[in-house]
């Protein structure tokens, strides 16, 4: 299905002034409905700071209200709007129109995770997976309990796991991952990368229930080193390294 | 047995065959390839019992290796509890009988049975 809306009318509403413009192919399927997904097509005009997400909600706002995506801040830090743009899983907020160096824009829910409708996909998984590696610190004694004193960590112990905090759960990783694409079992490079950020961190003492967690037929052994997820991370968090240093533990060359 | 237990076995094999296939393949350098596979040379490689012993060490690492990558390979195609078990002792069955196979052929020459 193919079709190009001319611009509804809209008390109120300000369109992109700009004389350029691309055409934006934004996936559409209701699996309530639908039985495959179809794409429509919009002719959307841009400046050169407009971001993928500032086009779809062009779209929504003017041309077909129906369109669902999920967005929250616009900044790349509540990682809500993760999908395939043009071809490559990316936050639709994070990726300006002009970097793409291309007139046609095509946006497609991320891959591996079930869609809800369009753009938006469940979640599900990937917070489960996240859960079950236990992603807080594990230890016996408090910070309140010890004299009312923080843990502390000197600058080189910060720097084992910091990288790795700033995963903003967008999702991408895992939709860039060949392995969760036929392993419907397989904890994920998220999930990963954040045990490794708890392991590696000198405050927890949980490392061993971690990774007794991690080591099953479909645990950290499935990762084949892709590297695609810490390719499409946004935020630098690189994951793929993060699995590789987490089988440094389960190797012995690490402790 | 775990996964990791598993995984270093699958890595340890995979480095020792290829360390002795590399010995197997130097050995083969001293003749001809036409001649190596002629019956009497190859009867007799199988009656020298050091390298007899290098080639059953050589099967059984690389059926380990083989057949745990295939497991890997199926466990990661379809999932399911029952699907998984069957799998796993499959490939333990199939590489059992791979290694009693050619190991037969080694024990067969060595008794006098050609």
């Amino acid at each position: 299905m193919a079709q190009t809306p001319s611009l509804a009318e809209e008390s109120g509403s300000t369109p992109f002034s700009s004389s350029q413009s691309i055409t934006l192919r934004i996936a559409r399927y209701n699996p309530q409905h639908d039985s495959a997904k179809s794409f429509m097509e919009f002719q959307v005009p841009y400046e050169k700071w407009t971001t993928v997400l500032e086009a779809i909600l062009e779209v929504k706002k003017h041309f077909d209200h129906s369109v669902a995506v999920r967005y929250s801040c616009r900044q790349a830090t509540c990682g809500s709007c993760g999908m395939i743009i043009n071809g490559k899983p990316r936050l639709a907020c994070f990726t300006k129109i002009s970097e793409l160096n291309s007139n046609v824009i095509t946006v497609e829910p991320m891959n591996n995770f079930p869609i809800i409708r369009d753009l938006a996909v469940k979640f599900e998984r990937l917070f489960d997976t996240h859960h079950k590696i236990k992603p807080y610190l594990i230890r016996d004694d408090t910070e309140i309990t010890t004299n009312t004193k923080e843990f502390l960590q000197t600058p080189e112990e910060l720097e084992q796991y910091i990288q790795f905090s700033n995963c903003i759960k967008c999702g991408l990783c895992n939709s860039a991952c060949p392995t969760m694409a036929t392993d419907s079992s397989f904890v994920g490079p998220q999930a990963l990368a954040q045990a490794y950020r708890y392991v590696a961190d000198s405050r927890d003492k949980g490392k061993d229930n971690r990774l007794k967690i991690i080591d099953d037929s479909h645990g950290i052994w499935r990762c084949h080193f892709a590297g695609s997820c810490s390719q499409v991370c946004p935020k630098g968090v690189d994951p793929a390294m993060g699995i590789q240093l987490l089988r440094g533990y389960m190797l012995g060359f690490r402790s | 047995m775990r996964e990791s237990i598993i995984m270093k076995i699958h890595y340890g094999t995979a480095l020792a065959a290829i360390a002795l296939v590399a010995v197997h393949i130097l050995m083969r350098l001293t003749q001809g390839f036409a001649e190596s596979l002629e019956y009497d040379s190859v009867i007799a490689n199988y009656k020298f019992l050091p390298y007899a012993g290098m080639l059953e060490i050589i099967l059984i690492l690389l059926s380990i290796h083989g057949f745990n990558g295939l497991r890997v390979i199926l466990l990661e195609l379809k999932q399911g509890r029952t699907y998984e078990k069957a799998v796993s002792y499959g490939c333990v069955a199939a590489m059992i009988a791979l290694i009693a196979y050619g190991s037969r052929t080694i024990i067969m020459v060595n008794t006098g049975m050609t």
